[in-house]
């Protein structure tokens, strides 16, 4: 399926290079300056692929440093080497199985004390460690200072302090990755009750392991199961006699291990920063910080939440994405210009009408399926997805999700699953994807029927303000009906399904300006992705809708639906967008626009179609991708009950604004 | 003063009912110890409690002996509840069981281990002991839960009480360590607070896991 192929923008001569260059692995928390760093050093060679089997991406890039290549592996954020989430078990996974010759543990200068038990870890599992001390110019400003080289002589590997934003420190990381030297490693000790319990179950292991025995028993004593997997494979018969020690000495400390081993960490780490790590007695108070409270209080946190909705959503990305450029796509560029010259050179190349059609006709793949994908939909998606990105890179979204968990934990989520829920706006399907971050199967369940009822993506979203914001009162109708719609399924939804509550913990990282690098890195990369999957969908649906017209089955369809547009009090021309609809929801409100413009529905009728388009049934894609994360099983109940919501609210809506009146 | 296990019982059936329920006396044969019972004659020996016609009346230190009685059965609760998990009907059975053993001294050990809790599990007051207002004067809150916490009020971490071991690595990760200094932010919607650099969100749910002291 082309939504999983990796993209790859290595131009094909490198490939070969890139398989025997040493590979660079940049670990360490979220929102520590990795990717910047990442970008810094990679340049313009970037390929964004999702883990295999995951949904969580991974990025890859080639340096050259000295004249040597570099394969440089930016992972996603993890907290310590025994992992709790998806991303964190990911990024062990690229430190367990691809054997890095450099790992780079970038951490944040102000919570160095916090961070560095990570690096002890890692130096403890015998990787090849570099750590950089980041974001030393925001610590220095708030009269943080930490002696790095004698940091570097106590741990025993390359230290660098660094501001990758300002390119500060990069050359000496440069060069420490050129003329890295493994050899040299310090050990740390813990108290000698626990290094017993370590050396009696790592002198029973015989493999050969990425990491060092003692880290292997370390995390045996842990319960890591893919690592108890793991032993169980390279041990063989010797694995009986592990398990049976490793099942004592877990019995032993089964009181209060994992803070046993927290407590001694943060005892070797604060002899190592003694005399190091020097903060100033009082804070200074940031403009970030001051911004920061104003973004999580309730009464300016709203306010402030709504200035960027309208502004953002509504102003950049309806009123000038989804009108101004495209309304210059459209009706200059393709209507004005290259529908008329490829019409021409078509028809002059194809003697066969039915084949004219098929490219140029009024379901032709270039004048319907190119037309919309690069003049409505593109537009669109481009602007909410820029958007998207610079809340992401503002550290916005953490705020967000902790203004909103009360209400969320109503619907049974977590405050976390507003960001899943944004992206819907951008796109259902990636954001389908994304619910795998939820942490519970439950919640997984509900934020994925929730995109696929109540969530317009913002090809549709932008379609349908367009649509609507010319009829008075039909766009109130509208967003008032999908917000109650959405609450309260969410809530029903909540209540039928079985499990515990969500819990919620985040992190807040500090707000920050985007770097406009970053964003728009990802904001292309987004766009590609998109595009890759709509385009040959687009072409398809095309094709197809050619067929059916040629064959007279696409009228035979739309009789078939007029009866259930009938009861929507709807013309039966309708039936079209529907049945575009069904490919592709963006699609289908694109079809929507047409009828619109040909003035063949009034306010209510508009109304009706825009609700029960935007509630019925996600395009194939995000079929497929409910299907592929949540079981075929669970994707039909959702499909099938999302069409009944849809056409039940369709119905009582029609029916409710002809009694009323309203519009 | 050593009371049987069934004297007990008696003065704090009698303190329920003149105490809580207002009366000027209990009547016996809702005590529920057999009006035969020979603890009568050693409550009324020690010159507790007086008998008139089937009524019992407390008498000189009668009272304050029964406000121990049942401050000790109450707290019993709490420790089975709270720190032993048992709870319900077996809760309440035990608890019967184990407030003889709450005397000299023990029962001011537990009230403060249970940092003087005011009420019993089912919401009755617990009677407070001489420990307790001593708390009070000193203005030493012992150990809170973070939700107890006000916005902008510091504390150090003291324990972290949570039977789910996922939680437990996520509240460490974030630096939710015994000893560490940690500043209460906000409290609504959600609890935001501070270690060292790092600010960090969490529902209610898990702040109620926290125990700081101030």
């Amino acid at each position: 399926m082309s939504l999983f192929r990796k993209n790859r923008s290595y131009h094909a001569g490198q490939s070969a290079s890139v398989s025997a260059a040493k590979k660079v692995a940049l670990v360490g928390n979220p929102n520590v300056g990795k990717s910047v760093l990442f970008n810094v050093l990679t340049g313009s060679y970037v390929t964004v692929s999702n883990y295999p089997g995951t949904s969580v991406e991974v990025t890859r890039g080639v340096s050259t440093i000295k004249g040597q290549p570099f394969e440089i592996i930016d992972t996603p954020g993890m907290y310590s080497l025994l992992p709790i989430t998806e991303e964190e078990r990911v990024a062990r996974n690229i430190l367990l199985k691809e054997s890095p010759d450099v790992v780079i543990h970038v951490l944040d200068a102000r919570n160095l004390e916090r961070m560095l038990p990570m690096t002890i870890q890692l130096i403890e599992a015998g990787l090849p460690t570099i750590l950089v001390v980041n974001i030393m110019d925001e610590a220095e400003r708030i009269g943080i200072s930490i002696d790095i080289p004698r940091l570097s002589a106590r741990l025993g590997i390359p230290v660098i302090g660094a501001a990758t934003t300002t390119k500060r420190g990069v050359s000496e990381i440069r060069r420490s990755i050129a003329e890295f030297d493994p050899r040299q490693q310090v050990n740390f000790n813990y108290t000698s009750k626990l290094e017993n319990d370590l050396s009696e179950i790592a002198s029973l292991l015989r493999g050969e392991y990425r990491l060092s025995h003692k880290a292997v028993a370390l995390l045996l004593l842990q319960r890591d199961n893919e690592v108890a997997e793991l032993v169980k494979r390279l041990e063989g018969s010797g694995y009986q006699d592990i398990a049976v020690k490793v099942k004592e000495k877990t019995f032993d400390r089964r009181e209060s291990f994992h803070l046993d081993l927290s407590m001694e960490r943060r005892a070797i780490v604060t002899d190592l920063i003694r005399d190091v790590f020097k903060a100033p007695d009082k804070r200074k108070v940031t403009f970030s910080e001051k911004l920061s409270r104003w973004t999580v209080r309730p009464l300016t946190g709203i306010p402030l939440l709504l200035i960027i909705l309208y502004f953002g959503l509504y102003q950049f990305v309806g009123v000038f994405g989804a009108g101004t450029v495209v309304d210059f796509l459209e009706k200059k560029v393709f209507e004005g210009i290259f529908t008329p010259w490829i019409t021409e050179v078509v028809k002059h190349l194809i003697p066969w009408e039915t084949i004219q059609e098929l490219f140029v006709g009024e379901y032709g793949i270039i004048t319907l399926g190119i037309r919309y994908a690069v003049g409505i939909i593109l537009p669109i998606v481009a602007t909410f997805f820029l958007f998207f990105s610079i809340l992401e890179d503002s550290g916005y979204f953490p705020r967000l999700a902790l203004l909103v968990d009360r209400l969320f934990k109503r619907i049974g989520l977590s405050g976390r699953a507003v960001i899943p829920m944004v992206l819907g706006f951008g796109c259902d399907t990636m954001a389908t994807m994304v619910t795998r971050t939820l942490e519970t199967v439950r919640e997984r369940i509900i934020a994925t029927f929730l995109l696929a009822l109540a969530i317009p993506c913002s090809a549709q979203l932008g379609v349908i303000l367009a649509l609507l914001s010319k009829e008075k009162g039909a766009l109130f109708v509208w967003g008032g009906f999908m917000l109650l719609l959405f609450l309260s399924v969410g809530f029903l939804a909540s209540k039928v399904m079985p499990g515990d509550r969500p819990i919620f913990y985040m992190e807040l990282p500090p707000m920050r300006l985007p770097q406009w690098s970053n964003v728009l890195t990802k904001t292309y990369t987004r766009m590609q992705w998109y595009f890759i999957e709509i385009l040959p969908l687009f072409i398809l649906i095309s094709i197809l809708l050619w067929f059916g017209k040629i064959t007279h089955l696409f009228e035979k369809m739309v009789e078939w639906f007029s009866p259930v547009m009938a009861s929507l009090g709807l013309p039966k021309e309708t039936a079209v967008a529907f049945i575009f609809g069904f490919f592709r929801r963006d699609y289908g409100a694109a079809g929507l626009f047409d009828l619109q413009t040909q003035g063949l529905l009034d306010a209510r009728q508009l109304t009706v179609a825009a609700v029960t388009l935007t509630i019925f049934i996600p395009c194939v894609a995000q079929f497929l991708i409910m299907k592929k994360e949540r079981g075929l099983k669970i994707a039909l109940l959702i499909g099938v009950m999302v069409s009944c919501i849809a056409f039940g609210s369709g119905y009582l809506l029609n029916k409710l604004l002809m009694i009323t009146e309203i519009l | 003063m050593k009371l049987s296990d069934k004297a007990e019982e008696i003065l704090e059936a009698m303190w329920i009912a003149i105490e809580e329920n207002g009366k000027e006396f209990a009547d016996i044969k809702e005590i529920g110890i057999d009006p035969e019972d020979q603890s009568y004659a050693e409550l009324t020996g020690l010159g507790l409690i007086a008998l008139k016609e089937r009524r019992a009346y407390f008498i000189k230190e009668g009272k304050e002996e029964g406000r121990q009685t049942i401050r000790r059965h109450r707290l019993a609760e709490r420790l089975l509840m709270d720190v032993l998990d048992i709870r319900g009907e077996e809760g309440d059975r035990r608890a019967c069981q184990f407030e003889h053993l709450l005397k000299e001294g023990i029962d001011t050990k537990v009230c403060i281990m249970l940092n003087h809790p005011a009420t019993c599990p089912h919401g009755k007051n617990i009677p407070q002991g001489e420990c307790c207002s001593e708390a009070r004067n000193s203005g030493n809150l012992g150990v809170l839960p973070l939700t107890e916490l006000k916005a902008n009020e510091e504390g150090e971490i003291a324990f972290i009480q949570t039977k789910d071991s996922n939680k437990m690595h996520k509240l460490m990760a974030m630096g939710v360590l015994p000893g560490n200094r940690i500043l209460l932010l906000q409290n609504f919607p959600s609890y935001i607070f501070r270690i060292g650099y790092s600010e960090f969100a969490i529902d209610t749910d898990m702040a109620r896991e926290i125990f700081v002291r101030q």
